[in-house]
């Protein structure tokens, strides 16, 4: 597989640019650390090679920024997507959030992010900086100077169940396409099931309740892209944070699940971002997990059109006591 | 004579063309279900949303119980199509939570069947009053 660095993009940005292909690219520059990327959109090639950054840090699915990227100005916008990028695009595609016209999507081959926080457990605070550009990370501490961790270490959680190294939309691919493959990514949600209710309850209470409510997880989700959001209404009652009580924490994850419910593709966006490392993903996943059960399989994002599960039926569905039950096995 | 007896809270989501004709029918026909179902008219099993349920739970139900027509019967020909998946979903994820799953229910009850309404009700009544109080899903500021 082709290693993607940054001078690889780079250089197809400024083919792309330069050409007239693209008018403006969407990547990532430095944060504050080298580890907290912002998103950015470079309009030339210039700026590019002075703010530019790609490393295993660059993990943001940027299928969600292109709604409001396509509808500003002319000409197309450049992005690099991962394999797991391109389900949530074409989930959009199929959701008539964007204009495919106005994109120039340039695949790229993925081996996997790693996770700031894994990083930040197993050294603890006071890190400068992280070389995360080979398959041994530099990290840079302040008080013991420059520590070596294998990548395979504090790969993201979402990328030990890698799904697809497949792209399922692309204008051109940089390197070779992969497979889809099977990564048990449903092996924890079976570990839940597994447990007694008296068991998930305090397992979920004690993750839940750390929520903080900063509501990172629905903005970063690229398939919540209403332009009113259920959560902002104060009529809603879930809309502050409960200090007394943990019914919100489960109110707001079960909707912010729900509401997503057959059209999630699994990107993992949700507990990337969570300050909390609250595992949202395995609530998504719970509802694929059922979803696959109860109806056949099926993949969000995998085919522009697709139905999704919830605005379809057949008349022989399970029942929901039937549904309930099997869950049990 | 037994005080402060348990009784539960009981909310029934009732679709107007069928299963709230059929509770009217269990009233007229004088077939006894608990005082402490309270029954919520919806224009079809389908108009209730994820957050009603779990609404109800918040502001202190002990069980909620949806019903709707017969699958096929829906008078919008296929909203207790969605019904049926949606909630499927949903218990199953309440389950999943640690919520017990016999606080929930879905029936199929037509206008013609006061007598299951009323059977069904009496049911549901007796589990989630085995049950007791629902202390998971409750939200403590709402309780008076
Ligand atoms: S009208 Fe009764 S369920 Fe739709």
């Amino acid at each position: 597989m082709q290693k993607i660095t940054r001078e690889v993009l780079i250089a197809k940005a400024e083919e792309l640019l330069s050409n007239g292909t693209v008018s403006k690219v969407l990547g990532l520059k430095k944060g504050e650390f080298s580890y907290d990327q912002t998103p950015a959109v470079f309009t030339d090639i210039e700026s590019m090679k002075k703010d530019f950054v790609f490393d295993d840090f660059s993990g943001a699915n940027f299928s969600k920024y292109l709604i409001k990227e396509t509808k500003k100005g002319e000409g197309k916008t450049l992005v690099f997507l991962k394999p797991c990028d391109t389900y949530s695009f074409n989930q959009l595609l199929t959701e008539h959030r964007f204009d495919r016209e106005k994109v120039y999507v340039v695949g790229i081959a993925c081996d996997g992010m790693v996770d700031i926080k894994k990083i930040k457990n197993a050294f603890g605070d006071g890190i400068v900086s992280v070389d995360a550009t080979t398959d041994t990370l530099k990290v840079e501490t302040l008080y013991d100077g420059v520590k070596e961790i294998a990548k395979a270490e504090v790969l993201a959680e979402r990328c030990r169940n890698c799904k697809s190294k497949k792209h399922v939309a692309y204008d051109e691919l940089i390197g070779e396409d992969g497979e889809v493959i099977s990564s048990n990514r449903f092996d924890q949600v079976d570990e839940l099931e597994k447990m007694t209710a008296d068991e998930r309850f305090a397992f979920w209470q004690n993750e839940l309740s750390r929520c903080i409510r900063c509501n990172a997880c629905r903005d970063v989700c690229p398939a919540c892209t209403c332009e009113k959001c259920v959560f902002d209404n104060p009529n809603s009652g879930v809309q502050n944070k409960a200090a007394a009580n943990s019914f919100e924490e489960q109110m707001f994850h079960i909707i912010r699940a729900f509401h997503v419910a057959g059209r999630c593709t699994d990107c993992g966006e949700c507990s990337r971002v969570c300050p909390q490392q609250i595992p949202l993903h395995l609530l998504n996943r719970k509802f694929i997990k059922d979803i696959n059960g109860f109806y056949g399989d099926y993949q969000a994002g995998e085919e522009v059109g697709n139905r999704a599960p919830l605005v379809n039926y057949t008349k022989e569905d399970l029942e929901p006591s039937e549904a309930v039950n099997k869950g049990d096995k | 004579m037994q005080v402060n007896e348990y009784k539960p809270k009981i909310v029934a989501f009732c679709c107007n063309w069928c299963s709230y004709a059929g509770a009217d029918l269990a009233g007229s026909n004088r077939l006894a279900y608990p005082a402490e179902v309270k029954v919520i008219r919806v224009p079809c099993s389908c108009r209730v949303n994820p957050m009603f349920i779990l609404r109800a739970f918040q502001r202190g139900a002990d069980g909620v119980i949806l019903c709707g027509c017969h699958p096929g019967d829906c008078h919008y020909t296929s909203g207790n199509y969605y019904t049926r998946r949606r909630m499927a979903l949903l218990f199953s994820m309440l389950d999943y939570l640690g919520i017990e799953k016999e606080r929930t229910r879905v029936e199929w009850v037509s206008a013609a069947e006061g007598a299951k309404f009323a059977a069904t009700m009496n049911d549901f009544v007796k589990t989630v009053t085995a049950l007791g109080e629902n202390k998971r899903l409750e939200d403590l500021r709402c309780k008076k």
